[in-house]
């Protein structure tokens, strides 16, 4: 029977939670790099040991990636800064929001999406980034503004089997995507709309606030995106974008998951507004899609009954990539919720914890 | 003869778990930058990437701000003692 690992970043540290068999009940270990805001957390599960990644930020110390060889039980940090900007930009890391494994033909490819807007790319297994330049001085750079959570590169989707094609997506400059290797990048944004300009601007080039973007190893050009109002479907790799919106009681919210085996199942967490970040109608619901985004399904079976006021991050909502798939989530009450049967029921696996930023899981044999 | 490097508890982890470190007398921003070679992760708790000291921290040479003499010109001198204090900020 597989165990599972969910590794749980919060905004004063972050956790392992380990289930050794499916059944069996999580086992917590210490919170770990106390009071600093684990907003990136990671799980390289290529290798035969995986890596587990937190991005640690504290107020007073700075950002740093912290990496771990024995599933979260010691952390290491290098001595040289793994991501820094280099000089000539003049540029200080804010914060590391997003680490992601490249695919499995560049086993040492890790990526790492950070504040202010830019893409680091390592080739060690995330010990040692380097600026990925072509993003970094792109020519609508200087047209990208904050989002409400700061000038942030929140998402990195890599090709599952091309190396060089990747796909970022930032706050508040929207979808970007290369296919040299990080040479050039293109936005990628038609049919993303920017509710909150003129009507005849709301569908710019670049500049749409997307939350959060996923896609299905064996679809890659099928992406799903979470918008600052808007959920989006693109079958060509962000060519062009349409809305899967029917039936969903709010268009905002900030993360999206796709199915590890079914890639037409996706999991969003809707808000009711930018002005109004409680889950949209009162309760703890997560929305699923089985057919793609054509219709979807209230999941609350063994979430809290009654009203419910607590949000749901971007990071904060992940699968284990088993099967069956495990769906989990944090909120930012301090509770964590996990489904072992896809999202037909759920369970508390912890609770009391501060707010929780980024939640990643893995199911290992 | 050397100057001290007075570390709060929360950074004496990236020192080894000394409170105090020698420093050559010179200037402030040339014994962070030697730090910076010799304990790396020390140095950038204390000052980004861009050599630019983080904006919760103060380090006071005896009981002035830097800020408030020469920033990271200041003069240390043989004997003194330059203290990092982090902000009471945080919730």
């Amino acid at each position: 029977m597989p165990e599972t690992t969910l590794l749980i970043g919060t905004r004063k540290g972050a956790l392992v939670a380990r289930r050794p068999r499916a059944g069996a009940a999580w086992e917590l270990g210490p919170l770990e790099l106390p009071m600093s805001e684990v907003y990136g957390t990671g799980i390289d599960a290529r290798g035969a040991t995986p890596r587990l990644f937190a991005a640690a930020d504290s107020p007073h110390w700075g950002p740093t990636l912290f990496h771990s060889d024995d599933m979260g039980r010691t952390w290491n940090e290098p001595g040289e800064a793994p991501v820094a900007f280099p000089k000539e930009t003049g540029a200080s890391l804010v914060r590391i929001w997003q680490i992601q494994a490249g695919p499995a033909s560049a086993p040492g490819v890790v990526y790492a999406g950070v504040e202010p807007h830019a893409l680091f790319r390592s080739e060690d297994g995330g010990i040692t980034f380097s600026l990925v330049e072509g993003l970094y001085n792109h020519p609508h750079r200087g047209e990208w503004v904050p989002g409400n959570g700061g000038a942030c590169l929140h998402t990195v989707v890599p090709h599952p089997t091309d190396p060089d094609r990747v796909l970022v997506a930032l706050s508040a400059g929207g979808v970007y995507r290369t296919r040299d290797g990080g040479a050039s990048w293109e936005a990628a944004n038609r049919g993303i709309q920017s509710y909150w300009m003129p009507e005849d601007q709301r569908f710019p080039e670049f500049g749409q606030c997307v939350h959060k973007v996923a896609s299905h190893p064996s679809f890659p050009e099928r992406l799903f995106a979470q918008n600052h109002f808007g959920v989006y479907r693109s079958d060509n790799y962000g060519t062009s974008w349409e809305t899967i919106e029917s039936g969903l009681p709010s268009t905002f919210g900030f993360p999206m998951v796709v199915h590890p085996q079914e890639p037409e199942t996706i999991y969003i967490f809707p808000l009711k507004a930018d002005s109004h970040r409680f889950p949209a109608t009162g309760r703890c619901e997560v929305y699923r899609s089985r057919d793609g985004g054509k219709s979807w399904t209230a999941l609350r079976s063994g979430l809290p009954e009654g009203e419910y006021r607590a949000a749901v991050l971007r990071d904060a909502m992940c699968t284990d990539g088993g099967d069956p798939a495990g769906i989990y989530f944090g909120t930012r009450a301090g509770e964590v919720y996990g489904s072992p049967d896809a999202g037909d029921h759920f369970e508390k696996i912890t609770e009391h914890l501060p707010d929780v930023l980024s939640v990643r899981a893995v199911q290992l044999s | 003869m050397t100057a001290t490097l007075v570390l709060p508890a929360a950074l004496r982890p990236a020192a080894g778990g000394a409170p105090e470190l020698d420093i050559a007398e010179g200037t402030v921003r040339a014994a962070l930058d030697s730090l910076a070679a010799t304990m790396p992760l020390l140095e950038r708790r204390v000052r980004d990437e861009q050599g630019r000291v983080r904006p919760h921290i103060r380090l006071y040479l005896g009981s002035s701000d830097v800020e408030d003499l020469e920033g990271l010109d200041t003069k240390v001198a043989a004997g003194a003692r330059l203290y990092v204090i982090p902000a009471v900020s945080g919730g």
